[in-house]
């Protein structure tokens, strides 16, 4: 039954199917500094994301609250694991890495930290899912830069 | 049924079906969304700029004059379908979605007055909500929201409640839900509409392809469809509306084609429905359209119902039979498209799961999110079916879907 869909475990790895079932990180967070909501118009996902920081600026916990599919929810899981101690212009970089990869299925400018996005790079063969994969990533850049609202279109 | 449906020789009608997706063979499971075309739309679509192109209505010349009695025969062919009471009711328009907006910006703006309303009800497509919205918003009609049942159906005590005001002048609501199935009573709602001093317009976008449409038996004032959904090419639709409506209606879009003379000062309009159709038409796609109204017409209506209503029946014995999965929409009178949900698993990963076994169907929100709200869900999948889909299709999604369950268990 299950290697019908073989073919497929390089989209829904474990890690994205465990991370889809149990994300570590969906929760409001008590207290936060910034948040923002991320809104996919095409297919009605939506996710908040919430950030605290740390007296250095730095991002110190991230937490969101989402209604999607495993991959939208299993990427914000990863993110929120990626991002914590990062400033924000790293925060900033490190998305246009992931989202390089996103797209193109390889990553020449990833580094040991990209490694737990890894497992998301199988969205690039499927075109109209690559915004499941980002949704959470606006919506956190959107809380950086103090915009309420954002979405991936 | 007597007259047997031979799906294996439709099937042969629609090149796109020899196709292989993934390596497995199509089971396409989304012609609520758009349907496929069968051999004689495109061959009469390339026949036809191959060897008598030119632009219509104005040329003086051979090729001209053929087209345009080509493209013109697509307004007698939707009279027919239709039964509309003359060939001057029908405006060819680009879409159901621009046949609604030619109602709001004309009849909305042009007859009804600011104060009145306008009734939807809670199950419509964004055509049939937003143009609605917009003219709320720039001429002060007031908007009213007929509700639906947990089953999916009109609220017919609550909706004749809405217009107990005298205030409504119109009512448009689906004559078939694109999410649910639920093909409403047109008719009843019509009279009740009536009743009450508005007119009536149906969405039949999905109906159209699913029951024969008669206009006056229906006793509508409008009704708006789509060639697409009816195995016919896209941009190209239809508003049909009452002569005396159309007369009284100011034109929506100006231009070339919809005027009988025009100078700097003023400019004067062509006849009904010319008067709605500014600019070149859909020349091609109206030919398209033409071939695909012969095509249905040569299986028949009631040939295609009694299909779908095996396929229906069959959809929703077999996925009811699903663990876990929940069907949207339990209308007594319901046509071939069926919203359901997974418990384990979203509907976007459901439709990319079933894709790779060459399974297309849509999910998401339909284009209606504020059904979408009413049913407390943020999307769903859809399986919705053709003259083309088989009994064996419909198991194969109900034995991908269970596996589906397992994958995300």
């Amino acid at each position: 039954m299950a290697e019908t869909f073989d073919d497929l475990r390089d989209l829904y790895q474990e890690v994205i199917l465990d991370r889809g079932r149990h994300p570590r990180h969906a929760l409001r967070l008590e207290t936060f500094d910034a948040t923002a909501k991320g809104d996919n118009p095409m297919c009605g996902d939506r996710v908040q994301v919430y950030v605290r920081f740390a007296p250095d600026g730095t991002i110190a916990q991230t937490g969101f609250e989402a209604r999607g599919c495993a991959i939208s929810i299993a990427s914000a899981d990863l993110m929120a694991d990626s991002v914590q101690g990062r400033s924000k212009s790293d925060t900033v970089a490190m998305f246009a890495t992931f989202r390089e990869m996103a797209r193109t299925g390889v990553c020449p400018a990833c580094d040991t930290a990209m490694e737990r996005l890894a497992p998301l790079s199988g969205v690039h063969e499927y075109p109209s899912r690559v915004k499941c994969a980002t949704l959470p990533w606006h919506a956190l850049i959107a809380a950086l830069d103090d915009v309420k609202e954002t979405s991936s279109e | 049924m007597t007259v047997p449906f031979d799906v294996a020789r439709i099937r042969e009608d629609f090149p796109i079906l020899r196709q292989t997706i993934r390596g497995k063979p199509l089971v396409y499971l989304d012609s609520g969304a758009s349907a496929q075309k069968p051999r004689a739309v495109i061959d009469a679509m390339v026949q036809a700029m191959e060897t008598q192109y030119a632009n219509v209505h104005r040329g003086l010349h051979w090729m001209s004059e053929r087209t345009t009695d080509a493209y013109e025969a697509c307004r007698d062919a939707v009279a027919a379908l239709m039964n509309a009471a003359d060939r001057s009711e029908i405006v060819i328009t680009s879409g159901s979605t621009m046949s609604m907006n030619l109602v709001a910006n004309s009849y909305g703006r042009g007859v009804l007055k600011p104060g009145q309303a306008v009734v939807i009800s809670a199950m419509e497509h964004h055509a049939n909500i937003v143009p609605w919205q917009m003219l709320r918003d720039s001429h002060g009609i007031e908007l009213r929201i007929a509700p639906i049942s947990d089953a999916g159906e009109l609220d017919m005590e609550a909706f004749e409640r809405l217009l107990e005001d005298g205030k409504v002048g119109l009512v448009a609501i689906t004559h078939m839900s694109n999410v649910l199935g639920t093909v409403t009573p047109a008719e009843r709602i019509v009279q009740i509409a009536h009743a009450h001093g508005a007119k009536a317009m149906l969405d039949g976008s999905q109906a159209i392809v699913h029951r024969r449409i008669d206009v006056q038996a229906l006793g509508c004032d409008f009704y708006a469809w789509t060639g697409h959904k009816l195995y016919g090419p896209t941009g190209i639709g239809v508003l049909w509306a009452r002569r005396e409506l159309l007369e009284a209606m100011p034109p929506f879009i100006g231009g070339g084609d919809m005027i009988s003379s025009v100078t700097f000062e003023k400019s004067t309009w062509a006849q009904v429905p010319h008067k709605f159709e500014a600019g070149t038409p859909a020349i091609i796609e109206g030919i398209g359209l033409k071939a695909a109204i012969d095509y249905v017409q040569s299986i028949g209506y009631d040939a295609m119902a009694a299909h779908e209503a095996a396929l229906t029946d069959h959809a929703l014995a077999r996925l009811g039979n699903i663990e876990g999965l929940k069907i949207y929409g339990r209308a007594q009178d319901r046509g071939g498209v069926i919203s359901f949900a997974l418990d384990k698993a979203h509907a976007h990963d459901v439709a990319t799961l079933l894709d790779r076994q060459g399974i297309a169907v849509r999910a998401g929100h339909h284009c209606a999110q504020p059904l979408m709200q009413r049913l407390g869900v943020d999307s769903t999948s859809r399986a919705s079916f053709g003259v083309y889909t088989t009994l064996e299709e419909i198991d194969v999604l109900a034995d991908t879907l269970t596996r589906v369950r397992e994958f995300f268990a």
